[in-house]
């Protein structure tokens, strides 16, 4: 029988100290409360003084309330019976299902030995371009969506989910508005997903301490079933809240912080996180997405660049579509050359030139007279931005590259992109034909194209053509 | 001696407080014990009766009053053949071992022998009975892979000796005895293969440092020509998160014409390391016909790894490069990335509640930053060979902005400086050292007064880029396009490089030499055009057969071809003389 404490010393913020005897760090304590049972874990011992934080938050403790160490760290039940079900941070039950108590796993175990990991070589097919072309999502990759408030970017991860080919999903919402807790969980179920996903979901009105809970919880199951030999794709959303939750209690626990009044840990929190992404030499694998939204659009805010050193690459969401700069996928050069030969000739020469586009357009925003370069780049960018960066695209990967040919194809001649010969002699496209669709006129590219004559074009199509019309032209 | 203990009285994450009762030594090897697992700690601080220690493990589930044993010794490597081909972790544990140990996750508190202690090594005396020798001098050699590895006087010993004998040529274990030697009161000591040295102290035992003059080839053509890098010289590389530090320190480890190089991943990612793992022992160095993995030694202390030995994988990587340097090699070290370090650093700091400095990074930053560049450097040994340590480390400043703690501090200590810029990686221009900003203090393969032309080319084209910003194409003067456009050929053409590409990834220093050359006889050009247009059009391509020039192996007939194909091509617009 485990002794019961009821000399709580201090409250502070979601903190209660508690004097106790032959407590373990980190260990995990039960308070009962006049408002019901709550989980706290060990943060800090001094002496006979016992640091713990209070999962379901210090209101209403009172200073003589039990608390009940339980002799182990906070642990998930892991099973099969998880599929399709809906926890909280703390692991009980938010969809009416009955709790789960068998094969406790603890969560937050040490970290894969290096020696033990594969060199990631499986892509994963998204069926969108700015993806699966510039920058190919790998099995075992963790890679955050760097967006910010009011972006698509549930959506995005929805949309991912849905399409991966992997055995299991793992939710994590942190902070999650209700209703994108419901658009996550009615999605899954519509597409019927559902049967393979297990979540965590935190939503911003529960209390914080659970928030740091919720990664944790998601990748000791996910570590599970990777161990079982499947593959795992964890989602998590929005890893800022996460940060800010590690503030929260940082602050409280009087740490001195260190930039924006994050604790000067919150490289190694993040990492240890991140890093529970991996490739088993001999099992299964988990894959990590997780939205980061940046404060103020600041990429060199503290929870975005410490995520970005992090992560194998990022994917810019901006506009309602994945920015072709900043976006990288650093493990893409492991999938991308094997899938085919023109992968990364096409991947490198469109993104170049996209950046020639951008500065082409910066110069016609100072009102200065265009070049026939500059027409040509123009035109190229509209296409570009129409015909692969939309997020409505939705094409397997070969489809992409050839559209990349023809957009390219259609713009310049094969020396003015500076690929290299061998490559244009294959896969120029042989007839000029305009690719299926014309970029419609006014809206971005409108501005330079529609003032100056468009000499170079070697077509004459016209704009406003759309598929079918192009379609009876051939 | 009898065995020093103390009790945990407090527990703050990797901090635990001991207190002790006999004395206690500062830095000195500490055990916490939690049940049957042995923690190593270090002891870094000492107030009254109470030590305040850093702990190498998880702290989970250590109690107050829990035991601490005190060692005695200073945090130590072992030091001796085997070292190369090993991957270690921060405190210097096999990581294969490990897995074959403790399967897919680290263990906590499980420390495996550095080396193996049962192999046997063919040992081949080089001292005699009655020589004189000093810490650092030879007393007989193994081979180690490709490498003559010398048994040296341990550098710990600190007086003349006479050898009183030494083990005839045969096969050993480390711990075997392979000479004896006597200082002069007469006390014999016994001298094995391996010794051990604390690892945050340099190793002296040489006869003086002298200046870094020759480069160090990378084959990356943008630093061996505008910023060099020297034996015995240090470097680092800033740089904001994707602009490509850690492939540039692999194409660097893959290709830099050294000895011995060390790869120490401090607190970055497992997967790249992982890559290193498995792919080098694949590669063939170019230069031995052997696999890369037989000159290369990995310290792994990846991010999700314990915080306290992050801090340590760095020393422990700089003493096993000094103890290879002892041997007369050359020998490179790739810390990656030393922000992580510096990190550490702070967040120890922040337990123990010392007055943080700027961006609560210690005071003491800045002196511990300068004393490990200091370790690099080249060095005559006591018998005349030329051994050296080259230090060339990533740093990730927050925010990709320069002007932060680390950055400065490791700036003020380092003889080049490789900025990467975001600007040129999100435009894929690899690698994206930025060729303005960076500078180095040594010499390049190539000519000074060419390097210097191409310098004023690209500060000309820079400047003319952003004047066209403001006044555009039409606006600019035709000689100031084609210094713009002159360039931006020069960065499309040779500062830019293909990793992935066999022939265009490594330019050998000869090559570069050469073609470099050429490149200066087309800028030197006095080209006429008629329209900007013609102009551009002229670059692109000669850009084109340039590139495809790069890729056509040294030395092979179609280098040939290509070259002349492209002299015609340049001939064609450069303004007649008469």
């Amino acid at each position: 029988m485990r002794k019961v404490y009821s000399r709580i010393l201090q409250i502070v913020g979601d903190v209660i100290a508690v004097e106790a005897e032959g407590v373990g760090n980190q260990e995990l304590a039960e308070i009962n409360t006049s408002r019901g049972k709550s989980l706290a874990q060990v943060i800090k011992l001094d002496g006979s003084k016992v640091s713990l934080q209070v999962f379901a938050g210090s209101r209403g403790i009172s200073t003589g309330d039990e608390v009940r160490f339980l002799g182990h760290r906070m642990q998930v039940s892991f099973s099969d019976n998880l599929m399709g079900r809906i926890f909280n941070g703390s692991g009980i039950p938010r969809d009416n299902g009955p709790s789960l108590a068998d094969n406790m796993v603890e969560i937050g175990g040490p970290s894969v030995n290096p020696a033990k990991r594969i060199i990631p070589n499986r892509m994963v097919r998204t069926g969108i371009p700015m993806i699966d072309v510039f920058n190919s999502l790998v099995v075992s990759q963790k890679l955050p969506i760097f967006s910010v408030a009011g972006e698509p970017y549930n959506e995005l991860l929805a949309r991912i989910a849905m399409q991966a080919e992997v055995d299991v999903i793992i939710l994590g919402g942190l902070g999650l508005k209700y209703d994108d807790f419901l658009f996550f969980r009615d999605t899954l179920e519509e597409h019927g997903a559902l049967s393979r996903s297990i979540l965590f979901v935190h939503t911003a009105s529960d209390p914080t301490v659970e928030c740091i809970m919720v990664p944790d919880m998601c990748l000791a199951v996910a570590e599970q079933f990777a161990i079982k030999g499947k593959d795992v794709l964890v989602l998590l959303t929005d890893m800022t809240n996460f940060a800010d939750a590690l503030k929260e209690v940082a602050v409280t626990m009087e740490q001195i912080p260190s930039n924006r009044g994050y604790p000067g840990d919150l490289y190694s929190q993040l990492a240890a996180r991140y890093e529970k992404a991996v490739d088993f030499s001999d099992q299964g694998s988990i894959t990590v997405l997780a939205v980061t939204t940046m404060p103020g659009d600041d990429v060199t805010h503290p929870v975005p660049d410490n995520t970005g050193y992090i992560t194998e690459g990022q994917f810019y969401l901006r506009n309602g579509r994945i920015e072709p700069f900043g976006s990288l996928s650093r493990l893409k050069q492991q999938v991308n050359g094997k899938t085919r030969e023109d992968h990364r000739t096409v991947m490198d020469t469109m993104i170049q030139l996209y950046a020639d586009f951008k500065e082409t357009k910066e110069k016609l925003a100072m009102g200065f007279q265009v070049s026939k370069w500059d027409e040509k780049l123009l035109k190229y960018g509209a296409l570009f931005e129409e015909k692969l960066m939309s997020l409505k695209v939705n094409v397997p990967l070969e489809k992409a590259l050839d559209r990349g040919w023809e957009i390219m194809a259609e713009c310049f001649s094969p020396e003015e992109t500076g690929i290299k010969t061998e490559m244009t002699n294959k896969f120029w496209p042989k007839s000029k034909t305009p690719v299926e669709q014309e970029p419609r006129a006014g809206e971005e590219e409108g501005e330079g194209i529609e003032e100056g004559p468009r000499t170079v074009e070697e077509l004459s199509a016209g704009d406003g053509n759309n598929n079918s019309a192009a379609g009876k032209k051939n | 001696m009898s065995e020093r203990t103390g009790k945990i009285s407090a527990i703050n994450g990797n901090m635990i407080v001991a207190e002790f009762e006999n004395y206690v030594l500062q830095n000195e090897v500490a055990y916490a014990v939690a049940g049957n697992e042995k923690l190593k700690s270090e002891v870094i601080r000492i107030r009254g009766r109470k030590a305040d220690l850093q702990v190498y493990e998880n702290t989970e589930s250590l109690k107050v009053g829990d035991k601490v044993e005190f060692s005695g010794e200073l945090l130590s490597v072992e030091l001796g053949p085997g070292l190369l081909t090993q991957i270690y972790d921060g405190l210097q544990n096999p990581l294969p071992q490990i897995a074959k140990e403790c399967g897919y996750f680290l263990k906590r508190g499980v420390y495996l022998n550095a080396l193996s202690y049962e192999q046997e090594w063919e040992f081949t005396p080089e001292a005699k009975k009655g020589d004189k020798v000093k810490a650092g001098d030879f007393l007989g050699s193994v081979p180690e892979g490709i490498f003559k590895h010398y048994i040296t006087v341990p550098f710990s010993f600190r007086e003349e000796y006479e050898v009183s004998s030494v083990a005839p040529k045969g096969n050993y274990k480390i711990k075997d005895t392979i000479a004896e030697i006597k200082d002069k009161k007469g006390n014999t000591e016994k001298v094995s293969m391996v010794q051990l040295w604390p690892v945050k102290l340099p190793i002296r035992a040489y006869a003086e440092k002298i200046k870094p003059a020759d480069p160090l080839i990378t084959k990356v053509r943008i630093i061996d020509t505008l910023v060099p890098v020297a034996l015995g010289g240090t470097y680092c590389i800033p740089g904001p998160f994707g602009a490509g530090k850690t492939v540039l320190q692999q194409i660097t480890s893959r290709h830099a014409e050294v000895d011995i190089v060390i790869i120490a991943a401090c607190g970055e990612r497992a997967g790249e390391v992982v890559e290193t793992l498995l792919e080098f022992p694949e590669l063939k160095d170019p230069r031995t016909g052997k696999s890369l993995m037989e000159r290369t030694i990995i310290i792994c202390n990846t991010s999700s790894m314990p915080v306290a030995a992050r801090e340590s994988s760095v020393y422990t990587a700089v003493t096993i490069a000094e103890y290879y340097r002892q041997m007369g090699l050359n020998v490179l070290l790739l810390p990656d990335s030393t922000s992580r370090w510096a990190q550490a650093m702070r967040e120890m700091s922040g337990r123990l509640e010392e007055i943080p400095g700027e961006e609560a990074f210690p005071a003491y930053l800045e002196s511990r930053i300068a004393s490990f560049y200091e370790r690099a450097g080249i060095v005559r040994l006591n018998n005349g060979k030329i051994g050296s340590v080259t230090i060339g480390g990533t740093v990730s400043p927050a925010g990709g902005n320069f002007e932060e703690p680390v950055t400065q501090a490791t700036l003020k200590v380092v003889g080049a400086f490789l900025g990467l810029s975001r600007a040129r990686s999100d435009a894929r221009k690899y690698p994206a050292i930025d060729p303005l900003d960076s500078w180095s203090k040594y010499e390049s393969v190539v000519e000074r007064e060419q390097v210097e032309y191409v310098r004023y080319i690209l500060r000309k084209s820079s400047e003319v880029g952003q004047m066209m910003k403001v006044v555009g194409e039409e606006g600019t003067a035709m000689s100031d396009f084609i210094e713009y456009l002159k360039g931006e050929f020069v960065d499309d053409v040779y500062l830019q490089q293909n990793a992935f590409d066999e022939v265009d990834g490594a330019t050998p220093a000869e090559r570069q030499k050469y073609v470099f050359g050429i490149l200066y006889e087309i800028l030197k050009s006095d080209f006429t055009f008629g329209t900007k247009d013609e102009a551009r059009h002229f670059f692109h391509e000669i850009r084109q057969e340039f590139k495809n020039w790069n890729s056509d192996p040294w030395g092979s007939g179609k280098f040939g071809e290509r070259q002349k194909s492209l002299k015609e091509k340049v001939e064609k617009n450069v303004k007649d003389k008469g």
